[in-house]
């Protein structure tokens, strides 16, 4: 009993008696649209991205940037890979599909702040009391919303949680968050569709009669989201969540791990044409014992997953239209403290970015001799989001209004990492 | 704005068509409200806890507060909406007070009282009557553990946090009145064993319980500032503040006061498994390892190292000994805290946040400098009265909740249409602002009517089935300083657990024992009346005759009236209507 259509129900008949609510929506999409991207024509774009977010700041001179005999290099040792740079031993498997990924080791960030950094990473702006900013989810699925006319899911799925919402483009495009087993609550209603139906106009009278009454724009937000939901009850792409139909081969490839099934339902989502999709990987904030931790637990974890999932894209073809992006809040300190771990670090870490048209196997950048510096230029997390815009097809000059009827720039103006477009 | 309306209306009489045959306009609600003066005599409770007339004017403050808030009206020519109906304006104190709605006998003992100065009397029952004391502290400790520890603190395994003890300490402090610097008091200074049953039980040590130990006391520095300062310091962990006056000294400075304190682990015995945390001070050595003068280090962005000992954000310096028994560094911070006037105003910001929706400054517990109150000259009248009054929390309540502002409808009229904190612009509380639900007061609610009455059962038990439907919309972050949010208010998650979830199941049950089964078995009700009664007992008002003819018809058409009343409730409880407190 996964996920069933209310009994005796076809979706054309239950929808038709939501049509109000789905005008609403249409309605509001048109308001909020940015004005750039509403000029454009309708054209195909096909692209995905599959955000790997590893809550609590991972220690990356450990696994992409490593410093094999410095005071502050720590116990691992690089190895070859498949791509024109080395990465940590403890990645063997990611090791082997690097032609396909990149590093940035050049990232240089001013937020050390758990809060502070997860949203600046999202969004490519600072924490503001005025405005919330969309994270990159939602600008994706916004932005992407006209050419997935078709997709009765959510557009932005985070699995597993740790994402940040939608700010001011409004609750419709929040994240739909699940778990790595793909489990909805409560998607059925178990009542036969005459009930349902008398239901549901019930609704719909108290729903507009409220609305009406000038309370505030909360109440047909609401409304919004409603009709989202009933969408989803009924729709046959649902089927996509269910990660329990892979074959034991499949799932044994990723590792039988959260972030694993993560990872697969991440593809399943992407494969149903799903435009964002954000896995989430915690456990990095490693203050203490940090090389044991990343040793026996995270990394192993990390690289079945990781590396299963690039494999996976590219085998099912869907590399070329996919972006994967691999990145926490910020870096670990190059210096191991007391603890035996490591403390935050934005001066300068590493992100991992491919697929999509994304060039692979390079270094983007470096960090000097002990990794407490990055040597040379240096990119943010606006330059980071305008690249990944870039790789989806997202105009860069595409400007949102915020609430407050204030001009943003998408991805606050970031410049592209031009070595990832080569 | 209004395209989409309209377009949504024509779909909505598209689907209702079927059962309605004609629309009549709604008849507006007969007012009558009676305006509250100083000269009202109200009810107040006896000791026995019956109800008295007792003569109790209406406090000074609330004309005052009228005053100042009519005054921002006028400077912005705003022109308030009417007042909100007695009988929604009930529900909305309910909520706002109880953490739920009203059940229909309470909603009936209100209707019934024909007194002018019925709202005074309600409000003065709800604060001290003893039937209603259970149900203010359980509000009350929800939303502080909520600030306190966060909607997950205490629910891992291995968390040295007892939410069960937090809580504890928090209905005792709330159902006694305790005064607000009292208890401020006790949760910056707590020493103790954080689990109710322990030996040198003390609830309040679990405030800071996890928030000691790591990073030298780093969460405790930014929750203490935030809460009780309204000061945001932790963003000068790394480097000064650039757009406040906070320097990278100053955040130190107030991180030195913590630096005495540790939490303990205690274990089950011959088990790895924590058992209790104990919060205790010890004498601190200081990074220089020199007692008498305690020091720590921080280092600048641009690698310079500093030194920091205890310096109040006002520049008050404490000895910088490190020695408990010669300076208790948190007794110290304590004082210099309860005497600031931040501490009256942060407290006061988030009293009038809770009760209007929106406080004087955003965020809430922002008062730094560069953030101006909207409102300052009633901020700080309110901050000091309530240092007049010894900080009885329960007294603020009264002025807040009894001032003209807070009878308010949520309609927006022409004249203050534009008074929408939505859109960016400082709230001026010329309408009452709708929101939604917190998910405890949605939680509570249901309760409510899925019992029938608002009799507390099993307050532990509850509460623990309370947190595990709570766990099912938290996420938490994958730090290690708890970061967590909720998806809830708005979220696909939550309209799903509204249709389809067990919560709602039951309340719908016709035969399930709570108010609905009440509605529909009682014999003198006609389908009219119990329809009534449905939109009485949800939405604290009459259906329209719109709606009157529409649902009576649907049950009529129903496989059974029973089958017909269920889905008329299923539809009331999922409505924005219900799920937003207005």
């Amino acid at each position: 009993m996964f996920f069933t259509t209310p009994s005796g129900m076809s979706r054309r008949h239950f929808m038709s008696h939501m049509l109000g609510a789905s005008a609403m929506v249409g309605a509001s999409m048109a308001m909020n649209h940015s004005l750039a991207s509403a000029a454009a024509t309708l054209r195909a774009n096909n692209k995905r991205c599959i955000l790997m977010w590893m809550g609590g700041g991972p220690s990356t001179i450990d696994i992409w940037d490593l410093k094999p005999g410095a005071a502050t290099g720590g116990p691992f040792k690089p190895i070859r890979t498949t791509g024109d740079l080395e990465i940590c031993e403890h990645m063997p498997l990611t090791a082997q599909v690097m032609d396909r990924l990149s590093i940035i080791r050049n990232m240089s960030t001013r937020e050390a702040d758990h809060d502070r950094g997860r949203y600046y990473m999202h969004t490519g702006y600072v924490p503001n009391p005025n405005v919330q900013h969309p994270s990159y989810g939602s600008v994706v699925a916004h932005e992407l919303a006209e050419y997935r006319k078709d997709l009765e899911i959510p557009p932005f799925v985070s699995i597993g949680g740790g994402s940040e919402g939608p700010g001011f483009l409004g609750m419709s495009w929040a994240p739909f968050n699940v778990d790595s087993n793909g489990r909805i609550r409560d998607l059925e209603m178990s009542v036969n569709e005459a009930r349902l139906q008398r239901r549901l106009a019930s609704l719909q009278m108290l729903e507009t009669s409220f609305i009406s009454e000038n309370r505030g724009a909360a109440a047909a937000e609401h409304a919004k989201v409603l009709d989202k939901t009933l969408q989803l009850m009924t729709s046959q792409q649902m089927s996509a969540f269910n990660v329990a139909q892979e074959p034991t081969a499949v799932s044994e490839r990723y590792g039988q791990t959260n972030f694993g099934r993560s990872c697969l339902l991440a593809r399943r989502l992407v494969e149903a044409n799903v435009p964002f999709v954000e896995v989430n990987l915690g456990g990095w904030d490693n203050h203490d014992n940090i090389f044991p931790t990343l040793r026996d637990q995270r990394l192993p974890e990390l690289d079945k997953g990781m590396s299963a999932l690039v494999q996976d894209l590219t085998e099912r073809g869907l590399w070329q239209d996919t972006v994967v992006l691999w990145m926490g809040e910020f870096g670990r300190t190059p210096r191991i403290n007391g603890n035996t771990g490591r403390d935050h670090w934005a001066r300068c870490w590493s992100v991992v970015a491919g697929g999509g048209g994304i060039k692979g196997g390079i270094a983007v950048g470096k960090t000097n001799e002990d990794g407490t510096q990055v040597d040379g230029p240096s990119y943010s997390s606006e330059d980071l989001m305008a690249s990944i815009c870039q790789a989806m097809g997202i105009s860069l000059s595409t400007t949102f209004q915020s609430s407050n009827g204030r001009p943003m720039k998408i991805a606050n103006g970031g410049k592209l990492i031009k070595e990832l477009f080569s | 704005m209004q395209t989409k309306l309209a377009v949504s209306l024509i779909g909505f009489r598209a689907a209702i068509c079927v059962f309605v045959g004609f629309s009549i306009l709604v008849a507006p609600n007969a007012a009558g409200l009676a305006q509250i003066s100083p000269s009202q005599t109200v009810s107040t409770t006896s000791p026995s806890g019956s109800l008295t007339r007792a003569s109790a004017p209406v406090p000074i403050q609330v004309d005052k507060i009228n005053e100042l808030v009519r005054k921002s009206w006028a400077d912005f020519n705003l022109s308030p909406s009417s007042s909100e109906s007695d009988s929604k304006w009930v529900r909305r104190l309910y909520v706002d007070l109880l953490g739920r709605i009203p059940s229909p006998a309470e909603q009936r003992e209100f209707a019934n009282d024909e007194a002018k100065d019925k709202r005074v009397a309600l409000v003065r029952r709800l604060l001290h009557d003893d039937r209603y004391t259970l149900d203010y502290a359980r509000n009350w400790t929800t939303i502080w553990t909520n600030l306190l520890i966060g909607r997950t603190g205490g629910t891992a395994n291995n968390s040295l946090v007892s939410r069960e003890g937090m809580q504890k300490y928090l209905r005792d402090s709330f159902a006694r009145n305790k005064p607000y610097h009292t208890m401020v008091h006790d949760l910056i200074t707590a020493t103790g064993s954080t689990k109710p049953g322990t030996e040198n039980f003390n609830g309040a040590a679990n405030y800071l319980a996890d928030k000691v130990n790591e990073e030298n006391a780093t969460l405790a520095t930014s929750s203490v500032s935030k809460l009780f300062l309204g000061l945001q310091i932790q963003c000068t962990q790394c480097h000064n503040h650039p757009f406040n006056d906070w320097k990278q000294d100053k955040y130190w400075e107030f991180n030195a006061f913590f630096r005495q304190t540790r939490a303990l682990r205690r274990f089950v015995r011959g088990t790895n498994d924590i058992a209790n945390a104990e919060l205790i001070d010890q004498d601190y050595a200081g990074e220089s390892n020199n007692p008498e003068k305690a020091d720590l280090f921080y280092e600048l962005r641009n690698g310079l190292v500093k030194v920091a000992y205890p310096v109040f954000v006002d520049g008050t310096k404490v000895d910088p000994s490190g020695y408990v028994q010669d300076v208790n560094r948190r007794q110290e911070l304590s004082k210099l805290i309860l005497g600031s006037k931040f501490f009256d105003q942060a407290a006061i910001n988030r009293m009038w946040g809770h009760f209007f929706g929106y406080g004087f400054t955003k965020p809430i517990d922002d008062l730094g400098s560069h953030n101006v109150p909207s409102n300052a000259e009633l901020l700080s009248f309110l901050a000091d009265e309530f240092r007049k009054v010894d900080y009885d929390q329960k007294q603020v309540i009264e002025w807040l909740v009894l001032s003209e502002a807070y009878q308010l409808s949520s309609k927006a009229n022409p004249g203050n249409q534009l008074d929408d904190p939505t859109l960016g612009e400082a709230p001026k509380f010329s309408h009452y602002y709708i929101r939604p639900f917190a998910a405890e007061e949605l939680y509570e609610s249901l309760l409510l009517l899925t019992r029938g009455s608002s009799e507390e059962s099993n307050y532990q038990t509850t509460e623990e089935q309370k947190s595990a439907w709570l766990q099912q919309f938290s996420t938490e972050f994958g730090t290690d300083e708890g970061d967590e949010s909720i998806d809830f208010s708005g979220t696909i998650a939550q309209v799903l657990m509204m249709f389809n979830g067990e919560m709602v199941r039951a309340a719908t049950r016709a035969g399930g024992g709570g108010v609905l089964q009440q509605i529909i078995q009682d014999p003198k009700a006609d389908i009219r009346v119990k329809i009534e009664r449905m939109f009485d007992a949800t939405l604290a008002r009459n259906p329209s005759k719109k709606e009157a003819t529409a649902f009576l018809q649907l049950v009529q058409t129903s496989g059974s009236p029973v089958e017909g009343l269920e889905d008329i409730w299923w539809a009331l409880l999922n409505s924005n209507e219900f799920i937003f407190n207005h």
